[in-house]
């Protein structure tokens, strides 16, 4: 028999023999068939091992650790064993592979080569704790001038005359991605809608549709039109937050979506509009959209379907030539524009793509901010940043590089249980996140869930008044896009140059 | 109480060679203004005494000061001031603004040069009329264009030290005493005075670099840092102002000729702009208010202006001086204001010592001071010739202006 094929697992599942109780709760626990009781013993199929901690966090006795599988590769600086298992992988399989969650690869992340400015002796800083500092903003157009009428007799007789646009109100600079129902769970989907209706931000519905138990969030909510049209109907349309034109994301520009049969319950079917168990295959482009003027039509219908109540803006990943495309976006009338980076995350993307299609979410910014800027068209539009934004240190600096919000997602999951064991797309969440399976869904308790999504908005918001009090600034309006409290201390000075941001000491 | 006043006498110890540099320069100073709204036209020695008495807020690293109703005879042409580097760079400017319209007469511009301040530069005045090409009504966004156009021409060898109708600003690098002396405001007269006086922190002083920063009529005295300098340059960029003077002040001229001139929008409501009251104060308005409000945060988001600032601008609005003082919502600079006895007159300084000088004067610069006040956190103080008081700093953001909406929006997504 060949076995050629044989790969070596990556992570050994060790069981504390003598500290084990036999409870079998790991066993329950495991969702990847890794873990099975022989009636005497716990034993481990470590080939099936993801490292989503299931059984570890969940053992009474604390008898389970996880370990890297003790097999050495044979050092190669080109050949890593990265490199090799895909190879080795595909010589099985002849596939595409696919990944969740964005690129594992370790690129370099631009916002850690950024530091932050604070204020010393000529302007004082200032303690949000005792002072106020605004974090709020409004998603939406924003009109180039305010018009006023001053009646010539009485200069104090003034008249408002601008008609204003839709916008959203929102506590802080922060939103929810866009994680359908389908790639997430009913329970990880309520969690979410419940936080960003207390939080008063919002979240985007993912291209699932909305089932109608989500119907009293939807105030809170930005809902998004791709390609696949999955759920559009007039209640998706209307009483939301915003509307999103869905071109691309971050972790798979210029692909569409996958959402295989198997995942499409009864619940699924219901949301998205399709039939049971078939394939929620959303097309690559939109095929009503295949330029800019197509764009502009689709944005002037959906205007008009919500009588221009509501913003409607426009996602694309962010590639080479993001910076016009986003003027074309800006000029064909959206709303707001929403920029996911590469790193941005995914439930199920081909790998390929996943790891090596786009660029760093802050090249981005800034590469937008400064072409709306050069053009005169930036102060009409929000622009929203995402793909990678995992703290609030990023936060901040997505901001103060040109970004009106930040759009985040997986510190959300984070927050709900997620480990980031990064097998998203294979339905498997053994925490009940990324899964439709029901015994697995309700492992996610909602209550718990809102109470942590809260609790880590709230702590990213006092520390973006924290930094913003220590650059003697009280309103988050006076951070965005202002590049001059941004310097840049890493390894390539030119992209401080792209950022437009000075290099330290200067 | 003596009535003699003694100036304490700094020696200078930061006096250095400052060259032209374009880095951000951040101020602590002295400032103060006055206006006689009867339009009573006097010299800059009350200005000079106003400010020279706050020696501790300057360093002798810039001075400077404007006045208005200074060229009666010629109050219809655009009076540009240029500081150059050299000769051969100010015939260029000479050059180019013959080039773009027509210089019906140019000075040099009176300064006493033997007082031997360091690196003076070349002072010229010409008095400058747009081509006839050119609409009346767009003459002042022809100036402004020009007026960019030549700080960014000359290699950072000439600068535009002010280029409004009847009105100018005198700047350079000293003490305020030493600039006043300098430029003998003694020999010019007008009915609005403002003078600053400089403690720049960060980088040396420079002449381009002293205060007022010009635009048109617009003159802009500081103390403070605007910490939203960034976001308030970028705003001001994509509208053709440049912000070449490396000072914070400036995006305040510029902001000022943005907001007030080209979208038309009166003083006080432009200071809510600058200035916004919080969310949480604006959601106690009335729905009017409270609407209006919001949209101008909206809207104006870049136009905010934040950190510690106390500054005085001078306009000219319809052709009328005017007089505004403004602080940070948090007044993290001083600010007062002073009446005359006859309230004809309104000063405002940094501090009350400007004032109390001016008592106890005995010469012509005396004045009787009847009434002094500290305006609210964030509330503009307003005086204007021929109309008096138009806001006393003491209002609630939009008290006694009568708001009104065109058309009110509909509510979200219904």
């Amino acid at each position: 028999m060949s076995l050629i094929h044989k790969t070596f697992p990556k992570f050994k599942v060790v069981v504390d023999r003598e500290k084990c109780k036999k409870c079998t709760r790991c066993v329950n626990g495991c969702t990847f068939g890794v873990l099975s009781f022989n009636g005497e013993r716990i034993i481990a199929d470590n080939e099936k091992c993801v490292d989503c901690q299931r059984c570890a966090v969940y053992c009474p006795a604390e008898a389970i650790t996880i370990e890297n599988y003790p097999i050495v590769y044979s050092p190669h600086g080109t050949y890593t064993e990265r490199i090799r298992k895909i190879d080795w992988f595909q010589s099985s399989t002849g596939g595409v592979l696919l990944a969740s969650t964005g690129t594992d690869l370790p690129y370099p992340v631009i916002f850690d080569d950024i530091v932050l400015d604070a204020c010393q002796v000529t302007n004082p800083s200032i303690d949000p704790l005792r002072e106020p500092v605004e974090t709020k903003v409004f998603l939406g157009s924003k009109p180039a001038k305010l018009d006023f009428d001053v009646d010539p007799d009485d200069e104090n007789n003034i008249t408002m005359r601008t008609r204003y646009p839709p916008n959203f109100e929102m506590s802080m600079p922060l939103m929810i991605g866009h994680m359908s129902l389908g790639s997430i769970s009913f329970n990880a989907c309520m969690s979410i809608y419940k936080a960003v209706s207390e939080l008063g931000i919002v979240a985007g519905s993912g291209e699932g549709g909305l089932n109608e138990a989500f119907y009293p969030y939807k105030n809170h909510l930005i809902t998004e039109i791709a390609s696949g049209r999955f759920g559009v109907d007039l209640n998706y349309l209307q009483g939301v937050a915003g509307l999103e034109i869905k071109i691309g994301q971050g972790a798979k520009p210029g692909h569409g979506g996958h959402l295989p049969g198997e995942k499409v319950t009864q619940l699924i079917s219901e949301t998205r509009m399709i039939p049971k168990f078939s394939d929620a295959l959303s097309p690559y482009p939109h095929h009503d959209i295949y330029s800019i003027e197509d764009l502009q039509q689709l944005i002037s219908a959906l205007k008009e379907a919500t009588r221009y109540k509501i913003p409607i803006g426009v996602k694309i990943a962010a590639v080479h030539n993001v910076a016009p495309i986003a003027s074309g976006i800006v000029r064909a009338g959206a709303d707001f524009i929403t920029i996911d980076g590469f790193r941005g995350g995914t439930g199920s993307a081909p790998r390929i793509i996943r790891d090596h299609v786009g660029i760093p979410i802050e090249v981005a910014i800034a590469s937008v901010d400064e072409r709306l800027r050069s053009e005169g068209i930036r102060e009409k539009v929000t622009l929203i940043a995402g793909g990678s934004i995992r703290y609030s240190a990023d936060l901040i600096k997505a901001i103060a590089l040109g970004a009106d919000i930040c759009m985040v997602a997986m510190p959300v999951l984070l927050a709900m249980g997620c480990r980031f064991c990064q097998q998203c797309h294979t339905g498997n969440c053994s925490w009940g996140i990324a899964t439709q399976r029901p015994d697995l869904v309700k492992r996610l308790d909602v209550d718990i869930s809102v109470q942590r999504i809260k609790n880590l908005f709230h702590a990213w918001n006092e520390e973006l008044k924290e930094i913003m009090g220590a650059m003697g600034i009280d309103s988050v309006e006076s951070l965005r896009s202002n590049r001059d409290r941004l310097r840049y201390l890493g390894p390539n000075p030119h992209i401080a140059d792209v950022l437009g941001i000075k290099h330290v000491g200067e | 109480m003596s009535k003699e006043i003694t100036i304490m006498n700094f020696n200078n110890f930061t006096h250095c060679d400052a060259p032209f540099t374009d880095d951000k320069v951040f101020d602590g100073c002295g400032i103060s203004a006055f206006i006689n709204v009867d339009g009573k036209l006097e010299n800059g020695a009350r200005i000079a005494n106003m400010v020279t008495c706050l020696q501790d807020r300057e360093n002798g690293l810039g001075a400077g000061f404007a006045v208005y109703g200074c060229f009666p005879d010629r109050k219809d042409e655009y009076c540009f001031q240029i500081i150059a580097e050299d000769d051969t760079t100010k015939d260029k400017v000479k050059e180019f603004l013959q080039d773009k319209g027509t210089i019906s007469y140019d000075e040099k511009i009176p300064v006493k040069s033997e007082m031997g301040l360091p690196r003076q530069p070349i002072l010229w005045r010409y008095f400058f009329k747009p081509p006839s090409e050119v609409n009346e009504e767009a003459y002042d966004d022809y100036i402004v264009k020009l007026h960019m156009a030549l700080n960014d021409s000359f290699q950072r060898k000439a600068f535009v030290m002010s280029a409004g109708k009847n009105c100018m600003a005198l700047k350079g690098n000293g003490w305020s005493r030493e600039i006043a002396e300098y430029y003998q405001l003694e020999n010019y007269e007008g009915c609005m005075w403002l003078g600053h006086s400089r403690f720049p922190t960060n980088t040396p002083g420079s002449w381009f670099g002293a205060h007022p920063f010009s635009l048109l009529s617009w003159n802009v005295i500081h103390n403070g840092e605007i910490t939203s300098y960034g976001t308030n340059r970028r705003y001001l960029e994509m509208f053709g102002y440049k912000c070449l003077l490396g000072t914070d002040t400036e995006v305040i001229a510029y902001l000022f000729d943005q907001l007030v001139r080209r979208h038309k929008i009166p003083v006080p409501i432009a200071a809510l702009a600058f200035n916004p009251p919080l969310y949480d104060t604006i959601d106690k308005m009335p729905y009017e208010q409270q609407l209006t409000m919001k949209n101008i945060r909206m809207t104006y988001r870049s136009a905010l202006l934040n950190g510690p600032f106390s500054i005085v601008v001078g306009s000219e609005i319809n052709g009328k001086p005017a007089m505004i003082g403004l602080t940070d919502r948090k007044k993290l600079r001083p600010q007062l204001v002073a009446q005359s006895d006859d309230e004809k007159t309104y000063f405002i300084s940094s501090e009350e010592a400007s004032f109390e000088r001016l008592r106890l004067a005995e010469d012509a610069t005396h004045a009787d001071i009847s009434k002094v006040w500290a305006s609210h956190a964030g509330v503009p103080f307003i005086a204007r010739l021929g109309d008096g008081v138009v806001r006393t700093g003491m209002e609630k953001p939009f008290e006694g202006i009568q708001l009104s909406i065109n058309e009110y929006p509909p509510e979200l997504g219904t």
